[in-house]
């Protein structure tokens, strides 16, 4: 096109623009399409969302004892709470957590504790019975969590997470 | 800095290519006549040191991914099975374990050059930017690189390094969901590393080759800081004499290599490395290689989640502002007095960073982390441009001739 051309062009689109932001539009839609497969192929995949439940027998845990079980790939503790280690917990006065929640919302029967077992700071795995609050210790980067699995100090952002489950029987869990 | 081409293609077939493809005017433009400055001291082997590394890890890596296998279950004892079957094998890990150490090392040396002699001041942003770009790419490279022995330091690294992403408000558990491949690291993460380790470094050779470009372009920094005035009296032919300097460079440097590799080839790495890696046991200490431990304590030094993986990044996006954070017009620290003095306690701050970064964070070394990381980022936003304005630097060679007849620097 010359400026001649330019000088006496019609307000209105012609033929030749609409032609072009047509194929512009397709090629960029067409870019898109091709680019999704090629992101959305690296989340996780069907085998791995199947493996999204695992259960749990409780009668085999004593009191005072944590197990760990594996769920989604990931550490979830058990932990079988004392009744004084119940006291504890729900005693705490909300103010003084980071991330408040009450003993009573992160379980379903005050002697089980079921928490994800990955640190919510970087994802190490909490070491049990140690810290200042006998709950879990952050080897990694010093995150404390409590009775309850909730933060009290350390970088970690958030409370250890409740994961979903439900009792199938007095004495056995379904986690997911 | 382009002299033009006094290649004159000797053989017939030479002067046949030279018309279809003017590859051999342009090595010898590049690498035999292209003029260096007089001046350069030893802290300008490193570029070539650098060269040689990234060809020595990729040629050890090739031969290695022919033993190694990506899968979780077989990852560990595939590399057992290159330390005691394949030939050579031992030697060929431990020389692209600790090549990856000695690049490093290297890096920190090239890039430490380029702050003192003031290398990334007009005209060389780009130059220096491309150098970020290499080293972020190296750093990526570095460590995918780590978590294929699939050892708990591996396995616990690629934990820690994918949850920083977490940390990004909203989508950030979803982007670390992407990254794993899962809900955890496992076999879609091994094998997906695998497939980046292979290809992140053949990215970085493409960037060299912009970042070799560029230098040819604006010609070299020196240790005087000025810029080329004269081909003939400024400046010799890169061959023989840039070359064989490399080659000094080079030998000495691999006599550290090798004594690493062939003496304490275990110095630099972690004995947690040969446990298998147990998804359901973090080791009670867990540390990076010594390379990232400066950003790590940057990392450990803030005690809220989002701002520590904030000032880790920033920390290194942060040296690709330098040209325009140096406010000062004068590019070699010899004639900057105030800067020199800041240039040597900013190299102890780094390296005190890095001593930090390996210690436990509790008690003094966190405040001490904490001091150390503030004192990075004010050398960058606050003294170095502050500097600029109250130096008054000393009196700048005219040349870099008249440098040398100052007696300052020593020939090639």
């Amino acid at each position: 096109m010359t400026s001649k051309d330019a000088a006496v062009k019609p307000a209105e689109p012609s033929r030749r623009d609409i032609l072009y932001v047509a194929t512009g539009a397709a090629a960029a839609g067409a870019a898109a399409a091709v680019a999704w497969p090629l992101i959305s192929q690296m989340n996780p995949d069907a085998s791995t969302l199947a493996l999204a439940s695992t259960e749990v027998d409780l009668s085999a845990i004593p009191e005072g004892q944590i197990v760990t079980v594996k769920w989604r790939g990931k550490p979830v503790f058990v932990r079988h709470r004392t009744p004084a280690e119940i006291k504890s917990a729900e005693e705490v006065p909300l103010a003084e957590l980071p991330d408040p929640e009450p003993d009573a919302k992160r379980i379903q029967k005050p002697q089980w504790l079921v928490v994800v077992g990955v640190c919510t700071h970087l994802g190490c795995i909490p070491t049990g019975k140690e810290g200042e609050y006998n709950g879990w210790f952050c080897p990694c980067h010093g995150s404390v969590y409590d009775l309850s699995g909730r933060i009290r100090s350390g970088p970690a952002p958030t409370n250890l997470e409740v994961p979903p489950y439900a009792f199938l029987a007095e004495n056995k869990i379904k986690i997911g | 800095m382009e002299g033009h081409s006094q290649y004159t293609p000797k053989s017939g077939f030479a002067r046949w290519l030279e018309r279809r493809l003017p590859i051999l005017s342009f090595m010898h433009d590049s690498f035999i006549a292209y003029p260096t400055p007089k001046n350069l001291n030893y802290m300008w082997v490193f570029g070539a040191i650098l060269s040689f590394m990234l060809v020595a890890q990729i040629v050890t890596g090739v031969v290695l991914a022919m033993h190694y296998t990506p899968e979780t279950t077989l990852a560990f004892d595939s590399v057992e099975k290159i330390m005691r079957d394949v030939n050579w094998g031992t030697i060929l890990r431990y020389a692209h374990a600790n090549g990856a150490s000695m690049f490093f090392l290297a890096v920190y040396i090239h890039i430490f050059r380029g702050m003192y002699y003031g290398s990334y001041k007009d005209p060389r942003e780009v130059l220096w930017i491309l150098g970020v770009i290499i080293f972020m790419l190296m750093m990526a490279t570095g460590f995918l690189g780590y978590v294929l022995p699939w050892g708990q330091m591996s396995f616990w690294a690629a934990t820690v390094i994918t949850n920083l992403f977490s940390a990004i408000p909203v989508v950030g558990t979803s982007i670390t969901t992407w990254l794993l491949g899962g809900y955890s690291v496992d076999n879609p993460t091994l094998n997906r590393f695998y497939a980046l380790h292979y290809l992140v470094p053949f990215i970085i050779v493409a960037i060299v080759i912009l970042h070799v470009w560029a230098l040819h372009v604006t010609g070299q920094n020196n240790p005087a800081g000025v810029e080329v005035k004269n081909l003939k009296k400024d400046t010799v032919p890169f061959t023989p004499y840039a070359t064989f300097k490399d080659a000094v460079g080079i030998a000495a440097f691999l006599v550290v290599y090798a004594w690493l590799t062939f003496f304490v080839p275990n110095y630099l790495g972690h004995p947690d490395n040969y446990i298998e890696a147990n998804p359901l046991v973090t080791p009670p200490h867990i540390v990076p290689e010594w390379y990232f431990l400066p950003f790590y304590a940057i990392l450990r030094a803030i005690p809220n989640k989002l701002l520590g993986v904030i000032a880790l990044f920033s920390s290194i996006l942060i040296t690709a502002a330098l040209p325009w954070l140096d406010t000062s017009k004068v590019k070699s620290a010899s004639y900057r007095p105030l800067f020199r003095k800041e240039f040597w306690v900013f190299l102890a701050v780094c390296i005190g960073l890095g001593y930090l970064g390996a210690q436990p964070a509790e008690g003094a070394y966190l405040w001490f982390a904490r001091v150390f990381s503030a004192y990075y980022f004010l050398h960058f936003l606050v003294i170095l441009p502050v500097i600029g304005f109250i130096e008054k630097p000393e009196p700048v060679p005219e040349s870099i001739e008249a440098s040398i007849a100052r007696g300052e620097t020593s020939h090639v």
